[in-house]
Order: structure tokens, then C-alpha cells, then sequence
């Protein structure tokens, strides 16, 4: 009863196919009017001929190289950042003991549902007085502080044994010693998994850098995606989908890639 | 170390991350709420405490209360439908089948993508007679219509895209969740005699708890974060009928300037996600992923 028949097994499997054919379609779809001419593009004709035109031409119709250019400075900056101060205050969290300490944690767990965005209109209040708005360091500053990154490098200090600390501080290490030897390098697939996620999730992030960038200079890939799209006049949907693709390329390649690390620390990192 | 040291150094550590922590969380929830009791500043005159004025004005938009509609509606129609799905993908790819690498990859893909793009292929789909929708449709003789741009469709359309956008990145949870399964369960409802129907129903899903009640909130959350695909797909229309709450917050805010207003409904926000936050402290306790 409890086994399926093969029938059973067989029927499984098709959904789960028909299901997957359905997840990639909208992606499909995309490549396929990308790669042919735009008469192509919602006619389904097998020997319809290739071409690279839609890339070249939105590739020079929009300032893409910026633009990932951009992408790139502001998902490092915050990674750095997130890494820095996320490490320092999880330590302070696992191994220190200080007045205030449980309130501080919860404090910093408030993030968890007041995220940046939530509350941007303030932000940008904030950060406009401070002179910054247009700039990397606005869109970067307020996710430098993660509580899930804290949180998670905490449970992961917490189960340090002790005994390796004490050893290094015997080797003569300080508080930033043990940290720098012990700590950092026993979480290092901890630090991967968290940086796949935060690099993917800044990646696509796009309501706060839309808030605050006004210019080509400091415009990410995703920002300068909804222009393109919005201001293109003729529609031409080859080159949409063009560009679409390669604002995901990067992406959706180190995905296909490193498919396991990914899903692993998407996993990990429940809460981005 | 002495407990005084112990207690600066710990400090010290902490502070970096605490000031923006402060600056960016703390302090704009609070000045959100304080800014919300004045008028809007303008050129010519600073703001004036006015009360619960904005409170009024919220309770007589129209606008906040269809944005509001529709977030509940956007909340429902996307958190039950992907969470479906997503057990049922989880379930299919924790099988032996042919291609199962590829199908999980399949599944996987939309959570990788960012949302803007999704949403400016979901907007080629959706394109009145000449998208691929109609052109399936119209194989079997159905008119065009115009998905994005009528009042009926709007949200829905939306609703598809979050849905298809979400189940992947949900399956993977219950996926984990599935292989930590002990397959004895199975070998002991089979001596019960228990049909696969019954043993979904009474074991795994029941198992799965935890995993679901996880989910739920992070679900929960992105119904009211989310809100990216709102800009290429409908911005909103028609007649705000796709217009979900922080969207309407940045209209407010951004493209009417009224920030006093905008603090108003960010408030009402905020309730909604401390509601969330009580739900996921008391209800859950620490019985979560995070642990």
C-alpha cells in the first residue's frame, strides 16, 4: 500500500517534469526571443535564425559596463562590511560578558523585521542630511549591520570549544588574536555560505538603490534594468529580454556553477 | 580577564555594528512614529504637531485602505499556493527519478534571479494578444485580454509572479526537512497498513511543522517587503488595483513627498510585522531553522 506502484512512480515523475518544464518556461522564453530576430520573438519557428544582435544593442543602447560596475562596488562594499562588523559583534555575543548584553542581542534582532527598507523614508531622511544621497556608501551603510549575520556567526562561535581559545591564549594570542586564529578561520564555510547569500540577495536588490541613486554613476544593474526597460520607445522585446539576461547573468552562471554551495547556503541562511 | 575588561572589550566589539544598527533601525522606526504626529516640512513653513491628524486622513484614504486589501489578498494568494507547492516539489525531487538533479535546478532557478528581471519577462508573458498567455490561450479560441492593465487581472498577474518566484526558494527548507525523515517511519506504517494518503497526512506532515511554521513567517514578511515586480509589471493600476503597502509608502513618500503621511503608513507597517514578530516569539518559541 505504501509503496507506489511503478504507475504511481512514473505519473511522479512526469509531474514533477511538466512542473519543471513550467518553472524554466519564463526563463526559456526570455532566451529564445533574446536570440532571434524580433520577428521571432512570439512566433515559434524551429529554423528561425540565430543572432546576437539584441545583446550588442542593448549592451550599447544603456550604460551596462557602469552599471555592473556599479553593481559590483556596492555588493562588495556591503559584503566587507557585513563581514567586519557582523564578526566583531558576534564574538562580543558569544564570548564576552557585559552589562546589557541580552537586551543589546535582542535589540539587534530587531532588524530581523524592521529591515532598512521597511522604514526607508526615514532612511533616506537620515542619510539625505548627512549629504550622502547618490552615493555607494548610502546604499551600502544600512545593511552593513546585519542581525542575521551577527546571529548566525554567533551560533557558529558559540560552538567553538573553549579549549582551543584557552590554548591560543597560552601561544600568547590577545582577544583579537584568538579571534583572528581560532574563531575566523573554523567558520570559514559559515562565511561562504553567508557571503553567496548576501551577495546574491544585494545583487537583486532594488528598492532602497532606486530610492537613493539618482545618476548613471552610482545607478546598480538593477536600477538601471527598470530604466532601460521603462524608457525603451519601441518595445522591442528581443532586446529587453537581452538585456534582462545579462543584468542575471553573472548570477544565474556562478549558480549553475556552484549549484550545490548555493542551495546549501540559501539554506543555511534561511533569512536572508 | 577581569570582568571590567572583559565588559569594555566586549563593548568595544559590539560597537561598530551597534551604531549603525542604531542609526538605520532603531532610530528611523522611532522617528517614524514621532514624525508621523506632524505636518509635512516644507519650504516655506517647518512641520507643526498636528496630533492624530495623518491617522485621520489614513483612515479616510481610500488608496491606503485598497492597498492594504490588496496586501492581505497578495499576502493570502502567494503564501498558501507557493507553500503548497513547495511541499509538493520537495516531495517529487526526495524521490529516485531520472533528471532529479535537473528538476531541483529547475525549481531552484527563480530564487536566484533578481526580481526586476523576473518581472520584465513576466511583462512579455502577460502582453495583451501577442504574449505567450494569449497566444496559448487563443489556441483554444480565447480573446485577448489585457492582464496587467485590467482591474480583475491585476493583482492576480502579480500574485503569479511572487508565487512562481518564492516556491523554489520555500522548497529547499522542506526539502532538508524531508531527508532528516527517519525512513523507519515509512517501514512502520507500512506494518500499520497505512495507505501513502494517510502517512503523508498523519506522519510527514506533522513532521514538517516546524519547517512550515518557518516558512510561514518568512512568507509573511516578504508579502509586505517584496515588492520590486510592482514597478515594471503594473506600477500599482489600474486604479491602484494591484497597489500593495509599501508601495503605496513610496509613492507617498517619494513621488508625492509627503513624508509625514508616508510615516503614517509606515507605522501601520510596522504593526503588521510586530504582529508577525509576536507571532514568531511566542507561538513558535525557538522551535525554528535558527537554531
Amino acid at each position: 500500500m505504501l509503496n507506489p506502484t511503478r504507475f504511481d512512480n512514473a505519473l511522479n515523475t512526469l509531474g514533477a517534469w511538466l512542473l519543471a518544464l513550467l518553472w524554466l518556461l519564463p526563463l526559456l522564453y526570455a532566451v529564445w526571443s533574446a536570440i532571434h530576430p524580433s520577428e521571432f520573438s512570439a512566433r515559434f519557428d524551429l529554423l528561425a535564425p540565430l543572432t546576437t544582435d539584441n545583446f550588442s544593442k542593448a549592451w550599447s543602447a544603456a550604460p551596462f559596463p557602469r552599471y555592473f560596475l556599479n553593481t559590483s562596488a556596492l555588493v562588495l562594499a556591503i559584503l566587507i562590511g557585513q563581514i567586519v562588523l557582523c564578526t566583531l559583534a558576534a564574538y562580543a555575543f558569544a564570548r564576552f560578558e557585559f552589562p546589557g548584553k541580552d537586551i543589546a542581542f535582542a535589540l539587534v534582532l530587531v532588524q530581523l523585521m524592521v529591515m532598512p527598507d521597511v522604514v526607508l523614508v526615514e532612511n533616506y531622511r537620515t542619510l539625505h542630511r548627512l549629504g550622502l544621497v547618490d552615493t555607494l556608501s548610502a546604499m551600502a551603510l544600512p545593511y552593513m549591520a546585519s542581525a542575521f549575520g551577527i546571529f548566525l556567526l554567533r551560533q557558529t562561535f558559540k560552538t567553538v570549544p573553549r579549549e582551543l581559545e584557552e590554548a591560543a591564549r597560552i601561544e600568547g594570542c590577545g582577544s583579537f588574536g584568538v579571534l583572528w586564529r581560532v574563531y575566523v578561520p573554523l567558520a570559514r564555510p559559515v562565511y561562504l555560505a553567508y557571503a553567496l547569500v548576501s551577495v546574491s540577495h544585494h545583487w537583486n536588490n532594488f528598492l532602497w538603490p532606486l530610492v537613493m541613486s539618482n545618476s548613471v554613476e552610482t545607478r546598480p544593474l538593477t536600477v538601471g534594468l527598470s530604466v532601460f526597460a521603462s524608457t525603451d520607445q519601441g518595445i522591442d522585446w528581443g532586446i529587453i529580454n537581452a538585456a534582462t539576461l545579462i543584468s542575471s547573468a553573472p548570477l544565474l552562471l556562478a549558480f549553475l556553477l556552484f549549484q550545490r554551495q548555493f542551495v546549501q547556503s540559501f539554506l543555511r541562511a534561511g533569512i536572508r | 580577564m577581569n570582568t571590567r575588561r572583559q565588559s569594555v572589550t566586549g563593548w568595544l566589539l559590539l560597537l561598530p555594528a551597534a551604531v549603525l544598527l542604531a542609526a538605520f533601525t532603531h532610530y528611523p522606526a522611532l522617528a517614524t512614529f514621532w514624525h508621523s504626529f506632524f505636518t509635512t516640512p516644507r519650504a516655506n513653513r517647518s512641520a507643526r504637531f498636528v496630533g492624530l491628524e495623518n491617522y485621520e486622513l489614513l483612515l479616510e484614504d481610500p488608496v491606503f485602505w485598497t492597498a492594504l486589501t490588496n496586501n492581505a489578498w497578495y499576502a493570502l494568494g502567494t503564501i498558501l499556493p507557493s507553500m503548497a507547492l513547495a511541499i509538493v516539489m520537495a516531495l517529487w525531487v526526495n524521490r529516485q527519478m531520472v533528471g532529479r538533479g535537473w528538476v531541483r535546478l529547475a525549481y531552484f532557478t527563480p530564487t536566484v534571479l533578481p526580481m526586476i528581471a523576473v518581472a520584465n519577462i513576466w511583462l512579455f508573458f502577460y502582453t495583451p494578444d501577442y504574449g505567450l498567455l494569449d497566444q496559448v490561450r487563443s489556441l483554444w479560441g480565447g480573446a485577448p485580454h489585457n492582464w496587467l492593465g485590467s482591474q480583475e487581472t491585476a493583482l492576480g498577474a502579480v500574485v503569479a509572479v511572487a508565487m512562481w518566484k518564492e516556491a523554489g526558494f520555500f522548497m529547499i527548507f522542506y526539502l532538508a526537512a524531508l531527508q532528516q525523515q527517519s525512513p523507519e517511519l515509512r517501514e512502520a506504517a507500512a506494518l500499520e497498513g497505512c495507505n501513502r494518503w494517510q502517512f503523508f497526512w498523519r506522519v510527514t506532515f506533522p513532521l514538517l511543522m516546524p519547517t512550515t511554521l518557518f516558512v510561514l513567517v518568512n512568507a509573511v514578511i516578504n508579502a509586505f517587503r517584496l515588492i520590486d515586480h510592482i514597478f515594471i509589471l503594473t506600477r500599482g493600476g489600474p486604479d491602484n488595483a494591484s497597489s500593495l503597502l509599501l508601495f503605496y509608502i513610496y509613492e507617498v513618500g517619494f513621488k508625492f513627498w509627503d513624508v509625514s503621511y508616508a510615516a503614517a503608513l509606515t507605522v501601520v507597517l510596522l504593526l503588521v510585522l510586530a504582529v508577525v514578530a509576536l507571532f514568531q516569539f511566542g507561538v513558535l518559541e525557538r522551535r525554528t531553522h535558527y537554531q
